[in-house]
């Protein structure tokens, strides 16, 4: 698509590109540029100089259990995290579209957990399930369960989930109500009449039709677990117990930062971007194709 | 976030035009009220988070630590909440929502501009190069911040931007989301204006201010609800770069309230920095529905 009615010049263009352009170079692709350069590299045990190992750093994640844990724990989080916020919403949207008045004010008290970030939502739930003050922690002790994420590590990574699926429910409960609503009344009522009993509607009728709005929202909310969550696990578990909640992002940062181990974080950034790439791909290759119209 | 800005448009929450007429599938009766009951109880679950951070942020530090806490505010909310303020834990958090403030405000301003001026360059001339351009950057639409933190750290650190509110900034306005979007936008804007100006001998920059921006105002109104929000939860990236704890944020600075070790954290102070932390975006969102979800389905983030 191009304009057909233009101005002429090539400095003023140039001038209005410069700032884009300046900091994309500076603060996008030469940090890229450099993941990509560090990744092929280590430092020696002095860290005075950088030894090229060509692909020993990925070769070396390959191998480590550590890292391949790692992608296990990130794999079993966002899965969760999709199904549980997914879930959540759909069944607050199916009930919100039943209704013929009220749906807006309903929409208005359940999509502003948006706004609150993951960090913020972490600190929350935290405290509601804090070892020694917390409200629900406490009551589940007086119904004789003992709770503990600091060491329990399927605990630990059941909290992360929940906080990390909160906030997220607006965003999903959003686009499935948009999308029940573009639902032609007519196709349902139709199933009505021929005797379709609710359930038998949403199963046959409704949840095909979604489809589109169900497919986006998987990949959004994947890339969501992946990349965005970084708050509510380094505010909740710091990564623990053990390795239990080290999503790969978790991972990269600490490797990087803490850990100090440039030449594997580099390679583990590259590796996230290889999946953020597979994921628009999916998401560009498959969204027409898999789904009903 | 990325290009999936095109399927999210697909998806959208438009308003339909549904006419919601009383048809037979419409639940009356029993089933509106079991209807009603589990929406209600979708939002106490939804609202019960927020409720006890608020209860806690109003009673003091010794109704917390003897478990259960009370579930009805206290009478401490203005000692809790100007100790907060002024005093905080490590800094002030009336400093860190001024930092927070200044962050979201230069990533929302500062993207928008940038890429209102390289869109219009892009849409509006032929020149050597454009191609390459546009391609550059429509590639960064693909990568998150936190793929590239250690090298984008060592950038900022060379540039001495550690600890400054340019570090904070800059390199979260490195992506093309927006440009993408207004290039979108300048597409669908009839010719004939362009043309016109043109024939009147207007000058391109001319064209800009009086025509281009006032057509693209809701568009940026949108944007900036969504980026506003985006840079105001930044997290990770300003835990990295700002260690002076003046320069905190409030939503990374939240956790740094947490005591080291086994010492009990002051908590009816950091509840009520997290009530601090969410006002402001939760007010944006609120108050600008219509845009916000606008700026939802426009850009996914």
């Amino acid at each position: 698509m191009e304009k057909r009615v233009t101005f002429k010049g090539w400095l003023l263009p140039m001038l209005l590109l410069l700032p884009q352009v300046f900091i994309t170079a500076a603060f996008f692709f030469y940090p890229a540029g450099q993941a990509i350069y560090q990744s092929l590299f280590i430092p020696d045990p002095f860290g005075l100089s950088m030894q090229y190992v060509g692909l020993g750093n990925f070769e070396y994640l390959a191998k480590d259990p550590y890292y391949r844990a790692s992608f296990v724990t990130t794999a079993v989080f966002s899965g969760l995290v999709t199904v549980v916020s997914m879930g959540m919403a759909l069944y607050l949207a199916v009930l919100a579209d039943r209704l013929i008045k009220g749906s807006g004010t309903y929409r208005t008290l359940l999509i502003w957990p948006y706004a609150v970030a993951p960090a913020v939502a972490g600190v929350l739930w935290l405290f509601m399930f804090n070892t020694r003050v917390g409200v629900i922690s406490w009551y589940l002790g007086l119904l004789g369960y003992d709770w503990n994420h600091v060491l329990n590590e399927t605990e630990a990574m059941g909290l992360v989930v929940v906080a990390s699926s909160w906030g997220r429910v607006s965003y999903n409960f959003l686009f499935f109500l948009a999308g029940l609503q573009a639902i032609p009344r007519s196709v349902i009522e139709a199933a009505a009449i021929d005797g379709a009993r609710f359930w038998t509607r949403f199963r046959t009728i409704v949840f095909p039709l979604l489809s589109p709005t169900t497919f986006f929202l998987l990949v959004v909310n994947i890339v969501y677990a992946f990349f965005e969550t970084f708050g509510v696990i380094h505010t909740i578990t710091s990564g623990g117990p053990q390795q239990a909640t080290t999503i790969l992002v978790y991972k990269v940062y600490k490797d990087g930062f803490v850990g100090q181990d440039l030449g594997s974080s580099a390679a583990q950034s590259v590796v996230l971007l290889l999946v953020v790439g597979l994921l628009t791909v999916i998401q560009f290759k498959y969204i027409e194709r898999r789904v009903h119209y | 976030m990325t290009a999936r800005d095109a399927l999210a448009a697909e998806t959208a929450p438009v308003n339909s035009a549904r006419i919601p007429a009383e048809g037979m599938v419409e639940k009356r009766g029993i089933g509106l009220w079991f209807t009603h009951a589990g929406l209600i109880l979708g939002v106490i679950v939804i609202f019960f988070p927020i409720w006890l951070a608020f209860v806690a942020s109003t009673v003091s530090q010794p109704e917390i630590v003897r478990p259960p806490m009370p579930l009805l505010p206290g009478d401490q909310f203005l000692e809790n909440y100007t100790k907060a303020l002024f005093s905080g834990v490590n800094a002030p958090v009336a400093w860190m929502l001024f930092n927070s403030l200044v962050m979201a405000l230069g990533i929302s301003l500062g993207k928008i501009v940038i890429s209102l001026l390289s869109a219009f360059a892009i849409v509006y001339f032929r020149f050597p190069g454009r191609k390459l351009f546009f391609w550059l950057i429509f590639l960064t639409l693909m990568l998150p911040v936190e793929v590239r933190i250690v090298p984008t750290y060592e950038v900022i650190a060379s540039f001495g931007m550690l600890n400054s509110y340019s570090g904070l900034i800059f390199p979260l306005i490195a992506s093309a989301t927006a440009t993408f979007l207004f290039r979108q936008f300048f597409m669908t804007v009839p010719d004939e204006l362009a043309e016109a100006a043109r024939v009147d001998g207007a000058r391109p920059m001319r064209f800009f201010w009086d025509i281009l921006l006032p057509m693209s105002r809701t568009n940026m109104a949108a944007l900036f609800v969504i980026l506003f929000i985006y840079g105001w939860n930044q997290y990770l990236w300003p835990l990295l770069i700002t260690t002076d704890p003046s320069m905190n944020t409030i939503v990374m600075g939240l956790k740094q309230m947490f005591p080291s070790g086994d010492d009990i954290a002051d908590w009816p102070v950091i509840m009520a920095t997290s009530i601090l932390a969410m006002i402001p975006p939760v007010i944006v969102v609120i108050s600008m529905q219509k845009l916000f979800i606008r700026g939802l389905v426009d850009s996914e983030k």
